[in-house]
């Protein structure tokens, strides 16, 4: 019978690992952004000088990788494992982005819930002894996910309001066995939801679902009440599946109103840079939570964070295919103090 | 825990959530840009006329040079704002078609000239030619039938 676990979903961390290190690097319309001060560094040009948008993605895992290290002063033959994914077909941007970094790599795929999923699995190794420092590390880039889920960027289409905007960007953190915090405690894993939502231009609403149960999940799992938290935070609901969310989050019996945001809502400034529902894909909340959320946390004026990082799961086959939309969502909580 | 709503409530409940386009915007903006590009046309087609083509000629040529526009704007990364504003209104002239087959040449260039541009070209562009092809043939059918 495992100690650490907490209801059916939740697992509670016995030695919670810090998040030692953060980086993220952004893309030029983010850098324009609400949120451009907390980017480690912001790109000028979408293709990044490379010669192709998939090989600019790499580019940006990669050196969001070095500049985690960096920052924290370690080297890559410190770092026993690195959890990495993106959006793109077969994840290519992690695996050639981390190809020559010389560090064993777990690719995982949670489609925009990447880093909620990378984080989770490499605090779980930590807190079972199997590593002691361990690189989460995902991307997305709005011209390679256009290309491959909607259509090439200069077809001269419009887009429906409730369509989000994959962000450009890179965010990734290191998480070790020694180190002061913010500490992950708990972890809450999604299941897959479906809700039967077949819009591909909206996948707030068939997200909100994943990210609801998740949440209630937590709640139920750990016993915690919404005021534990000074933040809950999902990915990239935007603004109709945030709403949808909230509204149903509190039907369940919680109310989260007032500390609860969503990072594709968070990081344009939706009327001016035209982005319709807000940012979304892999590098959207990775990005906010490597860059503000945990600039937030250092600071001292967050102290208690849900991070909840959601996925669509869906493939443009299975969308042409007339297939609804399964989606996920996964819970990482992190707090600067061990209670 | 609650009960959750049922598939088809929670379809229901989102489409009332989910804003809806600005209908009557859009097809104000449609009209005015789909507009000026047929006058574009029309100006082709009358300059042409007054230096003498005839008509086979002067519709052909007309097209040529539409074609060549959308094509050129497309280039300069300037069609996809213009369809941005306008939707249909720049869709759904020939400038529109040049834009659809142009666009997805520049996008899969990365993957080469064979298997990107060759053959991800008319990627959008298909499926208008197969079944706009298929319709002139059946048109013809029926038209020889009945003549």
């Amino acid at each position: 019978m495992s100690t650490k676990r907490l209801g059916n979903q939740t697992v509670k961390l016995q030695n919670p690992p810090s998040i030692v290190s953060t980086a993220c690097i952004a893309g030029p319309k983010e850098g324009k952004g609400p949120l451009r001060l907390y980017f480690d560094n912001i790109v000028e040009d979408e293709m990044c000088g490379e010669k192709s948008w998939e090989k600019a993605e790499s580019k940006l895992i990669r050196e969001t990788f070095a500049l985690i290290l960096k920052k924290a002063n370690k080297s890559a033959e410190q770092i026993n494992y690195v959890f990495s994914g993106d959006l793109l077909n077969q994840c290519i941007a992690a695996n050639f982005g981390l190809r020559e970094s010389e560090v064993p790599f777990f690719g995982v795929y949670g489609a925009c819930s990447t880093m909620a999923e990378s984080m989770s699995l490499g605090s779980m190794l930590i807190d079972g002894g199997f590593a002691e420092d361990i690189v989460c590390v995902t991307s997305s880039h709005f011209c390679s996910a256009e290309k491959q889920f909607r259509f090439p960027l200069e077809l001269g289409t419009q887009r429906t309001p409730t369509a989000q905007w994959t962000v450009t960007g890179s965010g990734g953190v290191l998480l070790s066995a020694k180190g002061d915090g913010p500490y992950i405690t708990h972890i809450t894993t999604g299941k897959i939801v479906d809700k039967g939502i077949k819009d591909a231009n909206n996948m707030g609403a068939a997200m909100a679902p994943a990210a609801v149960d998740t949440i209630v999940t937590h709640f139920m799992d750990t016993g915690f009440s919404p005021e534990r938290y000074d933040l809950i935070v999902t990915g990239d609901l935007g603004e109709v599946g945030r709403d949808i969310c909230a509204e149903l989050v509190q039907e369940q019996g919680y109310n989260i109103s007032g500390i609860y945001n969503d990072c594709g809502l968070m990081i344009y400034d939706r009327e001016r840079q035209d982005t319709h529902a807000g940012g979304s894909g892999c590098g959207c909340c990775a990005t906010v939570f490597a860059g503000f959320i945990y600039w937030k946390m250092m600071e001292g004026s967050l102290k208690n964070v849900l991070f909840v990082a959601t996925g669509a799961l869906l493939s443009p086959t299975s969308t042409q295919q007339g297939e609804s939309i399964p989606s996920i969502a996964h819970a990482v909580s992190i707090s600067t103090v061990l209670q | 825990m609650k009960k959750t709503m049922t598939n088809k409530e929670y379809q229901i409940y989102v489409e009332k959530k989910s804003p809806k386009s600005n209908i009557g915007r859009n097809i104000i903006r449609a009209f005015i840009v789909g507009g000026l590009i047929c006058i574009i046309g029309q100006f082709f087609t009358n300059a042409l006329k007054m230096r003498g083509y005839g008509q086979e000629e002067v519709a052909g040529i007309t097209s040529l040079l539409m074609i060549f526009l959308g094509a050129l704007f497309t280039g300069l990364n300037l069609y996809d704002d213009l369809g941005r504003f306008a939707g249909a209104g720049s869709i759904v002239p020939i400038t529109g078609f040049a834009n659809s087959i142009v666009s997805p040449a520049m996008e899969f260039k990365s993957e080469g000239y064979v298997m990107g541009v060759g053959g991800r070209m008319f990627v959008i562009a298909g499926p208008v030619l197969v079944y706009g092809i298929s319709a002139s043939i059946i048109a013809g059918i029926v038209y020889y039938l009945l003549s």
